[in-house]
């Protein structure tokens, strides 16, 4: 790799390469929830630093908001609600000799197929970048994910409202219409208001930035959207605002708007562009923006009511499974 | 102008291919609508939008008869592999179509049970937005080419059908629907880990230019495909092998079904017959492109034979665990089991041509029919006793007569008596085995006869005395299930039943975009000697025979022989059970993918 500033950029790949895989080793062998689910959220963000030194910054802005920050928000909550784990029987020990050489059959397998793969890679970079005007875009990845690949961002998104609608179907049906309660944990401390006072307007800047850069540099709605849910949720925890109740019309409107704008302009590309989810010239780059927009705004609802788990009842912070 | 006039255009003409998106579309729209609506506009646009998506489904399937060649749409414009295209053939008309009426039959039938006056505010909306969800990922799986496209519908689709298990909240369903998600999502990682593979070896995700790429089409015009660089060759193998131990896993092919029973058993019944009917189908057709279009030549390769045993396998197993089962509905989760064995009876025999491909494709609409109606059956069953334990369901057939009779109809579908899609399943399976392949034949005709006897088993509770007065015996008083809500299960069971009647020129669509097929010819033949008395008795005399058996065994008394009998399918029932455990699905999982390495190397 030619275009490395500096020679020794490379030896830094080494201790991260070998931090990746302790980690990863460490995180199957742990047995204890809480753990994990911290291991597994250093592991995000590693993985992120993986992406940025392979100059996929897109990849690693949405792996370090998602995988290691959301997510581990989700399943530290997760693991807090569970306690701590029943003990179940080790298994026999054929069992374990078994299970231990199919996977290194499968991991001999798989590296014997990826250390086959073709250097240099096939790929469409080039097709992305003789296309890429078109969009009127800077971002090759913007392009691709709004305009070459529009029908897998658009199902993607409907994907994220489904699983909130999915979400608030756990919840027993005397809650149905309340608030979601899972981030009530006990009284905030007065570090954790001050942050979600201070934190907020700063986030929101941020979270226009990364959607309005989105369109040239690095950055998108999906990570616009992550730190815009952040600060919500930051702001539930120190219970300065709360979830809306799952009746709200204004939240089901703010879940929907991103998808349901993007396939109406879709749409309306049958009869301006003679394509579905194509765009006419000229009307490209707006029509962008305002699909982006709005997406911005629902992935930030969907990803703060999922961190903010089902509607509950006053004073259950578990939904009742007692049901049936 | 007159609207055939108006229509021309699309059903006929230059822009047939139009109809492909709103497929997709149509479903998506309505999902996210729905949610504005609230709970009881949700089940009015469900409904409205299933019956204009089988009128969709309809005007496609009569635009690619038209054209007589797949219809290609590239959405935005952009062309494969940069953009991503869907495309119609004959297989995937037919999963449309099938899909677009089961959906709307269920759903008419649900319409009551799933009202806001009956189930909530919270069971309605996610009911009837589920239902969107699994018709949009089924339909984005059908019309696919693009295999991250097909990843997202395949997500969608899962996403929609595992909170299908759980709407009513219970503790065993919310442990089932885990179960679900957990294998499922285990799938979707590996088919997604192969999909990648792909794109780095071939620089595109278009089935189509794979296959090409791989010297699919270079062979079939006679070109040496030694051109194609055997390294990268042998890594798509790989790769695809990845994807299908993924998609096995989804569609559970026996032995990767630990979810599949706790999870039809536990559904809504209206859920059940979904899941069962159509869930299942949308990974099996996916394997379906996987093996029959990517790959360029599945003769060769021994991995054929390993999916033929694992069906086997399971056509057998499934069965003999259907006749054990206690509980109704899961008696009719275990046959979808061997049922969805006999799907992969294609892939050993797709080799000889297109009886093959057909005798599946048949399937899939013979047992989706059948099986939508059974697991609504089982669910009139369940509303009227409380409960589908059938040693305390004596004598249900006195209290529920049409019930009974309807579920005899579809359960004969599946025994495979002419004229039913199940006879023609095993008959053009029969064909493509030939004379040598006997064995193949010998696990259909087991398998027949093994549903044939879980069907005299539950005859012979119907039909036998109703126990006195205790709980669960006689019907709830107050129960509804009137004779109406036998219409859609009636149709369901008399479509599966008298498939073999169609008109053979009707299968003709399977045909479209796939070369050495001739399913209307091959169906032709086997209908044209199906009903001669020679013929049908020697299919249905041995079902009658085993079928008497079964119910001289359940109304007689208690002798040695049948406690021998009942402690060898305990026995058996044990061995099942190992199967289901997480351990033991884990490594078997990790096996099957070994082993369908080992036989797709040289």
């Amino acid at each position: 790799m030619p275009d490395l500033p500096l020679p020794d950029a490379r030896f830094a790949d080494i201790p991260l390469g070998l931090a990746l895989l302790v980690l990863a080793l460490w995180l199957i062998a742990t047995r204890r929830d809480r753990s994990a689910v911290i291991g597994f959220t250093a592991y995000g963000l590693l993985v992120a630093v993986v992406w940025v030194r392979l100059g996929a910054i897109d990849v690693a802005l949405t792996e370090a908001a998602l995988g290691g920050g959301l997510m581990g928000l989700l399943l530290l909550t997760a693991a807090a609600r569970l306690g701590e784990p029943r003990g179940q029987p080790a298994p026999p020990m054929f069992m374990r000799l078994l299970v231990g050489l199919l996977c290194v059959g499968v991991t001999g397998v798989l590296a014997v197929v990826v250390l086959s793969l073709p250097t240099p890679a096939p790929n469409l970079v080039a097709a992305v970048a003789e296309h890429q005007h078109t969009t009127e875009l800077g971002n090759p990845v913007a392009a691709v994910l709004v305009a070459f690949r529009a029908v897998d961002t658009l199902l993607e998104s409907v994907v994220l409202a489904l699983a909130v609608i999915v979400l608030w179907s756990f919840a027993p049906d005397a809650a149905w219409g309340e608030r979601p309660r899972t981030l009530e944990l006990g009284t905030p401390g007065p570090a954790l208001v001050l942050l979600a006072r201070l934190l907020p307007p700063l986030g929101l800047v941020v979270g226009v930035h990364l959607f309005w850069a989105g369109a040239d540099d690095p950055g998108g709605p999906f990570q616009a959207g992550a730190v815009l849910a952040a600060m919500a949720t930051l702001m539930w925890l120190a219970r300065l605002g709360a979830p809306p109740p799952v009746q709200s019309r204004l939240t089901r409107v703010g879940l929907v708007v991103g998808p349901l704008v993007f396939l109406l302009i879709g749409l309306a590309g049958v009869v301006a562009a003679d394509a579905f989810l194509g765009y006419p010239e000229g009307l490209t780059k707006p029509l962008i923006l305002i699909i982006e927009a709005v997406k911005t705004l629902s992935v930030a609802v969907a990803l703060a009511l999922l961190v903010a788990g089902p509607p509950a009842l006053p004073g259950n912070h578990l939904p009742s499974r007692a049901a049936s | 102008m007159s609207l055939p006039e108006v229509l021309a255009p699309w059903l006929d003409g230059p822009r047939a291919a139009e109809l492909l998106f709103p497929l997709l579309a149509l479903p998506v729209l309505a999902l996210l609508l729905a949610p504005l609506l609230g709970a009881r506009g949700a089940r009015l646009l469900t409904l409205a939008t299933l019956l204009l998506g089988l009128g969709l489904a309809l005007a496609a399937a009569a635009a690619l008869t038209a054209a007589d060649a797949p219809l290609v749409y590239a959405l935005g414009g952009w062309a494969a592999p940069l953009g991503v295209v869907l495309q119609l053939d004959g297989p995937a008309a037919l999963m449309l179509l099938l899909t677009a009426f089961v959906l709307s039959a269920v759903g008419l039938h649900a319409a009551r049970d799933f009202g806001v006056a009956a189930v909530g505010r919270r069971a309605t909306l996610a009911f009837w937005m589920l239902l969107l969800g699994v018709w949009a990922g089924l339909n984005g799986l059908f019309l696919g080419r693009d295999l991250f496209n097909l990843y997202v519908a395949i997500e969608v689709l899962t996403f929609s059908a595992v909170p299908l298990v759980c709407l009513k909240g219970g503790a065993g369903q919310l442990t089932a629907a885990f179960r679900y998600l957990l294998f499922a999502l285990l799938g979707s990682a590996l088919y997604l880990l192969g999909a990648g593979l792909m794109l780095g070896l071939h620089g595109t995700l278009d089935i189509g230019q794979i296959a090409e790429r791989l010297g699919g089409l270079m062979m079939a015009e006679g070109v040496d495909p030694a051109a194609a660089d055997e390294s990268v060759r042998m890594a798509s193998l790989v790769a695809v092998a990845l994807m299908s131990t993924g998609l096995l896993a989804k569609t559970a092919l026996m032995p990767l079904h630990l979810w599949l029973p706790p999870a039809h058993g536990g559904a809504p019944a209206p859920a059940s017959a979904v899941l069962s009917a159509l869930v299942v189908k949308g990974s099996f057709f996916l394997l379906f492109r996987l093996w029959l279009d990517l790959v360029p030549d599945l003769r060769a390769l021994d991995v054929g034979l390993l999916l033929g045993v694992l069906g086997a396998f399971a056509i057998l197993l499934g069965n003999a665990m259907a006749l054990m089962q206690e509980r109704l509905k899961l008696l009719v989760a275990y046959s979808t089991l061997a049922q969805l064995g006999y799907l992969f009876l294609l892939f050993p025999l797709a080799g000889a041509g297109g009886p093959a491909v057909t005798a599946a494709l048949v399937q899939v609409v013979s047992h989706a029919l059948a099986k939508a109606a059974l697991f609504l059956l089982a669910g009139r069953v369940l509303a009227a006793f409380g409960h589908d334990r059938l040693p305390r369901l004596d004598g249900f057939g006195r209290a529920l007569p049409g019930t009974l009779l309807v579920l005899l109809l579809a359960g004969l579908a599946l025994v495979g008596l002419p004229p039913s899609g199940g006879y023609l399943v095993k008959t053009l399976y029969g064909q493509a085995a030939g004379a040598d392949a006997w064995w193949w034949r010998l696990v259909l005709d087991l398998g027949g006869l093994l549903s044939a006897a879980y069907l005299a088993r539950i005859l012979a509770v119907a039909l036998r005395p109703p126990a006195p007065a205790a709980p669960g015996t006689t019907p709830k008083a107050g129960s509804r299930v009137g004779t109406l809500g036998l219409l859609v299960p009636g149709l369901l069971a008399l479509g599966a039943l008298l498939l073999g009647l169609l008109p053979p020129s009707l299968f003709a669509l399977l045909d479209i975009g796939r070369a050495d097929m001739g399913s209307a010819t091959a169906v032709a033949e086997v209908m044209r000697t199906a009903l001669t008395p020679a013929v049908f008795w020697s299919s249905t005399g041995p079902v009658l025979v085993v079928a008497l058996a079964v119910m001289l065994f359940h109304i007689g008394g208690d002798s040695a022989w049948q406690r021998g009998i009942g402690a060898a399918g305990r026995e058996l029932a044990g061995i099942e059970g190992d199967l289901r455990e997480w351990r033991v699905a884990g490594a078997l999982l990790l096996m099957i993918f070994l082993a369908q390495v080992l036989a797709v190397l040289p």
